[in-house]
């Protein structure tokens, strides 16, 4: 089988590979765990607030989106974004917006409810007194999350919301249902082209593989720096 | 300065508070104690509305805690508070933890924060400290600092929960010395402590609380020298032993 290897194929496509496809796949990794963190940050407070229809709402979005697959919600965003857009801007045809804004906008929703549940652990996280304390030097509801609690619960929550960006960056491959060029979807353009399949997949793998695994270890190293001495 | 009237607080299955009323006036300093579990943090945390109350009524400075128009965050700036496990905020170093409320709340400017911040840690032994975090310092240390962080923002009364109950021995002088001179200079405090020399020494009345009840409000001298309930009595007998 590996006789008649061919590693020409990669080498030649490998500006296409990283310059088209893992440029989109990084702004896309970066830009979902960016807004799904700020975005599940919000959920995560209105989650624990006192005012239960806010809490309802939330825990509601965060369940129904931790409850179907993600390759549907793709779709789903894929076909009801221009909807949505029509109905907010009262255009009288659907907004077209184009498969690679849509998925900007489904990895952020979708990861916002994971990124919800890591960063509610981290605020539970903090103890009570913290809150009491910070009340009681006159801060605001803002202020004590904006100061003291939340800059606490992400710095020890850091390790865990990296872990689910390099889950992220996997699950980012989904899009080439889409029939984006992200990275698996330019190898898997070349491989159909070519009909190189085992190359490209193998290639594919192999940089799935590295990317992922060196950024563990990363992950590993920063746990034992960030962690808050009490 | 402190009005407390006739203040109960329930919990789902059970009352914590039950018609407590007591006063705290300019420059007194009034120590809480009685047997752990009778509320009496429950009840200092209420001065400054950290624990809700279901009836009665709490003033400060003539301002009510418990009105709902009240705006609670403006009237806690003007209360200091220590706690019993100091809850400096362990992210920031003790400079910063000084400075916060200062510049977020009270709108100070940075340099006058600094300054106000280095004097008080100055005043409290801890100006070598200033650039550590929290968890580098021992617990008297840390307590001390809390005191300094609740001065910065030039309080009007002081609230002091149990303050030394979480400290080893050796470190409970060093943090009643800053409390006994600040009671000097006249400052208003209200203090739930075990600390009964403390108590003897600074505190103008004692006010006794059981089960959620306040069984005795007295002078110091009165209080230790001749309490009537005797609730008081096996209490300080069982304290005053040794």
């Amino acid at each position: 089988m590996f006789s008649n290897f061919d590693y020409d194929v990669i080498i030649r496509s490998l500006p296409y590979l990283f310059y088209d496809g893992m440029t989109f796949t990084l702004a896309l990794t970066a830009f979902a765990s960016v807004g799904g963190i700020i975005f599940g940050t919000l959920l995560a407070m209105m989650r624990l607030s006192g005012f239960v229809p806010i809490s309802v709402l939330a825990a509601g979005y965060v369940n129904l989106m931790r409850s179907v697959p993600l390759l549907l919600v793709i779709f789903w965003f894929y076909f009801l974004v221009p909807y949505i857009g029509q109905w907010i801007t009262g255009a009288s045809r659907p907004v077209q917006v184009g498969a690679s804004v849509s998925s900007f906008v489904t990895f952020t929703l979708f990861e916002a409810a994971y990124f919800a549940e890591i960063m509610r652990a981290g605020i539970q996280s903090i103890p009570r007194g913290q809150v009491g304390a910070a009340q009681a030097l006159g801060m605001t509801y803002l202020q004590t999350m904006g100061y003291i609690v939340l800059p606490q619960a992400f710095r020890n929550m850091v390790p865990v919301l990296l872990t689910q960006t390099i889950i992220l960056f996997q699950d980012t491959s989904l899009v080439y249902v889409l029939s984006i060029t992200d990275f698996l979807g330019a190898a898997s353009k070349v491989a159909q082209r070519d009909g190189r399949l085992v190359e490209m997949y193998l290639f594919a793998a192999l940089v799935y593989f590295v990317i992922s695994f060196v950024a563990s270890l990363l992950v590993r190293r920063l746990q034992r720096r960030v962690a808050v001495i009490r | 300065m402190i009005t407390l009237s006739k203040v109960s607080k329930w919990y789902p299955n059970f009352q914590v508070l039950k018609n407590c009323s007591t006063h705290v006036e300019k420059g007194e300093v009034v120590v809480v104690c009685g047997p752990s579990g009778s509320g009496k943090s429950t009840l200092i945390k209420c001065v400054n509305g950290l624990e809700p109350f279901q009836e009665g009524s709490i003033t400060v400075a003539g301002i009510s805690v418990n009105d709902p128009k009240t705006d609670l965050p403006k009237l806690r700036a003007r209360i200091g508070m220590v706690f019993q496990h100091f809850e400096l905020f362990p992210h920031l170093s003790v400079r910063r933890n000084l400075e916060l409320a200062q510049i977020k709340v009270l709108g100070r400017k940075q340099d006058e924060a600094e300054a106000k911040g280095m004097r008080l840690l100055e005043r409290v032994g801890l100006s070598a400290h200033a650039s550590k975090f929290p968890g580098e310092l021992s617990g008297g240390q840390q307590q001390r600092v809390a005191i300094a962080r609740a001065l910065a923002m030039d309080p009007i009364a002081m609230l002091f929960d149990e303050p030394t109950s979480a400290l080893d021995p050796e470190m409970i002088n060093e943090v009643l010395d800053v409390m006994v001179a600040l009671a000097k200079e006249g400052m208003t405090m209200m203090v739930v402590t075990h600390e009964m020399g403390f108590a003897r020494k600074v505190a103008q009345r004692v006010v006794f609380m059981d089960t959620g009840e306040i069984v005795e409000d007295a002078p110091t001298s009165e209080f230790f020298g001749n309490p009537r309930s005797e609730r008081a009595q096996v209490f300080l007998s069982k304290i005053l032993q040794h």
